[in-house]
């Protein structure tokens, strides 16, 4: 299995390289091609049952590694299919090439480093690929060089960089915290640290993990450190969008589990929890009332991904085992849910050239696959049955009631609630209403239409039928995670 | 490894040497803060970096720790070279400099800053987390530095000094780095210097990108995305 994960730090890398030199159609390909490999290697690592390590260790890949990978290998196939439609010749040639070059060799590197994070072994290298992924994506959300772009990209590099410097104080802090049992000079490596972790000073412990959170918590969108968030998706070129909503945000979520994991161990888990419940209830609650008034599509969105990430807070800060299965299992199905969403977004605005929720209507009428396709993503992310996030959200209910955390569903289910309504008025809005006069019938693109179906395929697969290997998966993963003494 | 760790136990030069470092970063960060020119800024971030870099250089000494002479040198190339010729340039083809683009009154903001600096050096200092390893008031102050360029970021409102407040955080965290983490591991420590020079080229990018829109490095402009 070593060679899959030499593969998988090789594969994105050579096609974003690749895509840099190769005109659009091949790029295009290219993509795809990497998009795929990804997904197949993720795949195959599913029957090493989520175990390998490669280049002396700091490669690796575990059960809770994997489960993002599998997210992130998942995004980077559908939104390489949905860029193929996407991505359209410019006016010159010229200018065609440049920004193909750039949007295709960004869109590799970016998925790359994505792909990076949950692979590489220890706090050092996960800091470090997600400081790239930064740094990639805020010129790819610069791509389409309008004043709102260049807004949301400047917003977004100085917010995410500076958060990320939390992180990295957060990890030195942390290396100080293995100091006195692992010795003055060692690698950050997981298994090393999670060994150790009960002789850790559990003062330096907290202060790292509460620096992890709002470091990493930047990144993740957690209120009140989310501000770059809903600028960013709604700026950046769609396939983008898709990426940093169902991908990203759940990436960095990964850096804080990890710090979870060391924590639990030298403190217990009551203290990470607490740090989590607060991020994540303020998150809900802010992300609710902005969804209930929203003017712009793509942001409107935005705010549904904040109030996912404030519900794998909250889940994470339940006691009962089921709630974290049900945290990772959301993981997957709000990466699926999010970027369908999103890749919906992006016809409806090609298709009527705005984003303004107002001036959409009749999207059904006007796109007679990605239309219904849309209405579905929208019910999916709001926790509706069939689909993945109606399962993981009803577990992680009842990993709270398990947890006799009574009061504390009832808040988030209110707060879903508001969200939901939020949701659906506005999904309703622009897409069950008459089609006004001059709006040409028909799909943006088949590709885009495409990619859409897979991600609801593989909502409804997580919600009425995860595969048993994948469920095996979740349930190792969370016992990693609640491995706590 | 050894002479690292004795070098740890008897620390009173590296933590001499580490408190006044962090002293001197702080009152850079203060001129920073009250600096009303970005060329002023870039100035004191150097010196800044300079003092971070001179840090490395006496705790590689103390401590018989090879790798952090290199850190030093290409924290000093980075630092005090790179970083500010990149700024420097994007000041020179702005029309004119940003003077005075502070959101408070040069007494508000100090005064933050004070409030800012003490409770950040007053949490942790208070922290149970002394040992004779740890020269808890250069953390302390590493900490004040942090929380400072935080302020300094949000008092700002040009893309110079933003970014100059980013820059300067991240020697805040060096800062801390050299006081906790002086045995990491040198691949470590490259890795985040690398990511730094890669933060900055973007930096420079978006800034220009944002002056060749607005003809202006003021973020006056980069205010219309809201709810």
């Amino acid at each position: 299995m070593s060679a899959v994960l030499i593969a998988l730090m090789v594969l994105p890398f050579a096609a974003a390289v690749a895509s840099a030199a190769a005109p659009m159609r091949v790029a295009k390909v290219l993509t795809v091609a990497g998009g795929l490999s990804t997904f197949g290697l993720s795949i195959s690592l599913l029957e090493s049952k989520g175990d390998a390590a490669a280049l002396a260790g700091w490669l690796r890949v575990d059960p809770l590694s994997l489960v993002f990978l599998l997210a992130v290998a998942f995004l980077y196939v559908t939104t390489a299919i949905f860029a193929v439609g996407y991505a359209q010749p410019r006016s010159s040639e010229r200018e065609t090439r440049h920004y193909s070059r750039r949007f295709f060799a960004g869109l590799n590197l970016f998925a790359w480093a994505m792909v990076m994070a949950p692979v590489v072994n220890g706090f050092t290298l996960l800091w470090v690929a997600i400081e790239v992924t930064t740094v990639v994506s805020a010129l790819l959300v610069a791509t389409d060089d309008t004043d709102g772009a260049v807004e949301a990209a400047w917003k977004y590099v100085l917010i995410a960089s500076m958060g990320l410097g939390v992180a990295l104080l957060a990890t030195l802090v942390m290396y100080y915290a293995g100091t006195a049992s692992l010795g003055g000079s060692y690698e950050l490596f997981y298994p090393r640290l999670l060994a150790a972790a009960g002789h850790f000073n559990p003062e330096v412990v907290r202060l790292a993990f509460g620096l992890a959170v709002v470091g990493f918590g930047t990144k993740m969108g957690l209120v009140p450190v989310h501000t770059w968030l809903p600028d960013a998706h709604s700026e950046a070129p769609t396939p983008v969008s898709a990426l940093l909503s169902g991908a990203l945000l759940t990436v960095s979520f990964y850096g804080i589990l990890r710090f979870y994991q060391v924590t639990t161990r030298a403190v217990g888990p009551a203290y990470p929890r607490s740090v989590l419940l607060v991020f994540g209830i303020a998150s809900l609650a802010l992300a609710a009332l902005y969804l209930a008034r929203q003017r712009d599509l793509k942001r409107l969105l935005a705010y549904s991904s904040i109030e996912h990430m404030g519900i794998l807070a909250i889940g994470m800060s339940f006691s009962a085992p089921i709630a974290v299965v049900g945290v990772l299992l959301q993981v997957l199905a709000h990466a699926a849910a999010k970027s369908t969403a999103f890749f919906g977004a992006g016809s409806v605005i090609a298709k009527f050239g705005t984003k303004e929720l107002e001036r959409v209507r009749g999207g059904i009428g006007a796109l007679p696959w990605s239309g219904p396709m849309f209405l579905l993503s929208v019910l999916a992310l709001s926790a509706m049955p069939p689909f993945g996030i109606f399962r993981s959200e009803f577990l992680i209910v009842e990993g709270g009631l398990g947890s006799s955390a009574t009061a504390l569903v009832a808040v988030l289910l209110l707060l879903v609630t508001i969200a939901f309504l939020g949701l659906s008025w506005y999904a309703s809005q622009t897409m069950l209403t008459p089609l006004p006069s001059g709006v040409v019938r028909g799909e943006v693109s088949t590709t885009m239409a495409l990619s859409m179906g897979l991600g609801l395929a593989a909502l409804v697969l997580l919600g009425i039928h995860p595969p048993a290997q994948l469920s095996e998966l979740l349930t190792r993963a969370a016992g990693e995670l609640r491995g706590a003494r | 490894m050894e002479s690292l760790l004795a070098a740890v136990t008897a620390p009173s030069a590296v933590t001499d040497a580490a408190e006044t470092v962090a002293i001197l970063v702080l009152l850079s960060e203060f001129a920073m803060l009250r600096s009303a020119l970005s060329r002023s800024q870039v100035n004191l971030y150097a010196f800044q970096s300079l003092a971070v870099a001179a840090l490395a250089f006496i705790v590689a000494a103390e401590r018989h720790v090879n790798d952090l002479f290199v850190l030093g040198s290409l924290s000093l190339l980075l630092k005090v070279v790179i970083v500010p010729a990149i700024l420097s340039r994007v000041l020179r083809e702005a029309p004119d400099d940003v003077a005075g683009s502070h959101r408070l009154g040069v007494a508000s903001m100090v005064m933050s800053a004070i409030v800012l600096s003490g409770f950040g050096i007053f949490v942790i200092g208070t922290m149970p987390i002394h040992s004779k390893l740890l020269p808890v008031l250069a953390l302390a102050i590493a900490a004040a530095v942090i929380l400072v360029a935080f302020l300094l970021v949000i008092v700002r409102s040009d893309v110079v000094s933003q970014a100059i407040g980013f820059f300067s955080l991240e020697n805040g965290v060096s800062l801390a780095g050299y006081v906790l983490a002086a045995g990491l591991p040198l691949i470590a420590e490259v890795a985040f210097l690398f990511d730094l020079l890669v933060a900055v080229v973007v930096f420079g990018v978006l800034m220009r990108v944002h002056h060749g829109r607005s003809a202006s490095l003021s973020t006056r402009a980069l205010e219309k995305l809201r709810g």
